[in-house]
């Protein structure tokens, strides 16, 4: 092995640690906006690895599907869900359930249970950066832990596709890419999931007046979310026959 | 042993002398982003000479601890600044004590200047020591385990050869060390009292950390304890440039190797300060009880950092 490719290989790694620098970013920043310009970040660093992975095992497709994952999840996604901000006029949103050093702790548990988990399975592997298996399990989780510590609904699509940035890092890593059939079909998923997440939204706000996931909305959130704005002349249009 | 002894004397000096014209470069910088017109780059050794020529006013009631305290804080700043490798991974010093052994004697000096700021019994000073080791307590664990992760590749917890280790290793890149970098640069802002935790130049009672601690003191005292927190911020920033950026550090301890090494730590220091200066600027002060948090961050983005040095063997 030249030494380029051992440069590659340990930006491999430094690269799947920022990613999950920036999983940590996302589970303890509470601004929307800056949530979405962490997930097309940490989207930028898996069509680095990816095309990283691809020039080092020779494995054309993965450019593939590195500019697919820079189309769709750099681009667009955050396009769209910056658009969908902005509409519910979420901007100033906070939505953590749990306290944030709590959060954190339970994040670190979930590294180490992450790593202790992954160590046996990377030494089987022979792919080039088995090493990253730990790290991009440990993204997954957080994002997992995202999705559960935060209680309205855009959040925790937020995490939802932070935990998917984590597979597919976690994917292209130990398998050098999924197949090309399967990696469209999931990207194309993920576009989906968006749209339709976007539109459940909106009608969400409009029949339960709140985003938030579990239960009724408490009056400060949504004091904080729309401000004196609130459509109270359509609740009563609705409630008289 | 001589020369050795010459060259710990040299690196000494270096740091008594650079410590006050560091905080004077970063002020420099900030006024210079701040479109104000800048102090003298020597400004901090003027305020000092003006304070050193100054007389001791101590307030009524105060006991022996609170004039023993600022000698014993500089002895403190000064000792942990002969320990870190600033000039050289080859002291006599360095030997003394080890990574563990550093964070003690900041922790040291830390309770001490709380103590002396309860020692007068005003409403400030308390104010100001609960604020402090409410930062301080939150803080070294963190700056532990940044230092556990240089440790771990080196085998050693001494300092010296912590830094030989990183300095010679063959040029590879480890994410545990950027984890590390990112805990480290929030520890040291926290630590040496900067936006957005501490604002050092502030006397608002309701933000001020480092001020209401030393608000009683006067003349060569307050003299004594600003040259300690400028020797506190060149600590921190040399640990730093030694264990992130250690290379042009001398090997040996002739003082010729070091005269050459000194220019090196000041372009570093000089780009450092320069840093710190913008990250001041564009942030803003953050409310007291957010200050756990931001401290939480930085611990656990240095377990993550020995995690992953574990976990990748590198």
């Amino acid at each position: 092995m030249n030494d380029l490719s051992t440069v590659g290989l340990q930006l491999i790694d430094l690269l799947a640690a920022v990613s999950l620098l920036l999983a940590f970013g996302l589970l303890i920043q509470r601004r929307l906006t800056a949530l979405i310009d962490f997930y097309a970040l940490q989207s930028l660093v898996l069509v680095i690895v990816t095309s990283l992975v691809g020039w080092l095992t020779g494995q054309r497709h993965l450019y593939l599907s590195a500019a697919l994952t820079m189309v769709l999840k750099v681009l667009l996604i955050p396009i769209l869900l910056y658009r969908l901000v902005r509409r519910l006029r979420l901007e100033t949103s906070h939505d953590t359930l749990v306290k944030l050093p709590a959060t954190l702790l339970l994040g670190l548990l979930l590294v180490i249970f992450a790593f202790d988990v992954a160590r046996p399975i990377a030494q089987l592997s022979t792919a080039i950066a088995s090493g990253t298996l730990g790290i991009a399990l440990a993204g997954i989780l957080v994002g997992f832990l995202m999705m559960i510590s935060r209680s309205r609904a855009i959040s925790q699509v937020i995490a939802f596709l932070a935990m998917e940035n984590g597979v597919f890092l976690a994917a292209t890593a130990v398998t050098h890419g999924m197949p090309m059939v399967v990696e469209l079909g999931i990207a194309v998923d993920v576009l989906i999931g968006v749209l339709i997440l976007g539109v459940f939204l909106f009608h969400l706000q409009d029949a339960a007046d709140s985003l938030e996931a579990g239960g009724p909305a408490s009056p400060t959130a949504r004091l904080e979310r729309s401000g004196p704005e609130t459509p109270k002349p359509r609740k009563a249009r609705t409630q008289t026959p | 042993m001589a020369s050795g002894l010459a060259g710990q004397m040299l690196a000494i000096l270096a740091a008594l002398a650079l410590a006050p014209i560091l905080s004077g470069w970063v002020a420099q910088c900030r006024a210079w982003l701040q479109s104000r017109s800048a102090p003298p780059l020597w400004q901090p050794w003027l305020v000092l000479h003006k304070l050193f020529l100054r007389e001791v006013v101590l307030a009524q009631g105060a006991s022996p601890l609170f004039s023993a305290v600022p000698f014993l804080v500089f002895a403190c700043m000064v000792t942990a600044c002969a320990i870190i490798p600033t000039l050289s991974t080859d002291l006599p010093l360095s030997v003394v004590a080890d990574a563990v052994a550093l964070v003690g004697v900041l922790a040291l000096a830390r309770v001490l200047l709380s103590l002396a700021a309860m020692d007068i019994g005003t409403a400030f000073g308390s104010l100001g020591a609960r604020r402090d080791m409410l930062v301080g307590f939150l803080a070294e664990p963190a700056l532990l385990m940044v230092l556990f992760t240089a440790a771990l590749g080196a085998h050693s917890t001494a300092l010296a050869s912590m830094v030989d280790v990183l300095a010679h290793r063959e040029l590879a890149i480890l994410p545990s060390l950027a984890f590390a970098g990112v805990a480290f640069t929030m520890v040291s802002v926290a630590e040496n009292g900067r936006i957005p935790v501490d604002n050092p130049t502030t006397h608002l009672e309701l933000t001020m950390i480092h001020e209401a601690l030393i608000l009683e003191y006067s003349g060569p005292h307050l003299a004594l304890i600003e040259w300690a927190a400028s020797l506190k911020l060149f600590a921190y920033s040399c640990i730093g440039i030694a264990l992130f950026f250690p290379w042009g550090l001398a090997a040996n301890d002739s003082p010729l190797a070091l005269l050459f090494a000194l220019p090196i730590l000041v372009a570093k220091l000089a780009l450092g300060g320069a840093v710190l200066a913008v990250a001041e600027s564009v942030s803003a002060k953050m409310r007291i009880f957010r200050v756990p948090e931001y401290l939480a961050i930085a611990f656990v983005l240095a377990v993550i950092g020995v995690l992953v040095h574990i976990l990748l063997g590198s």
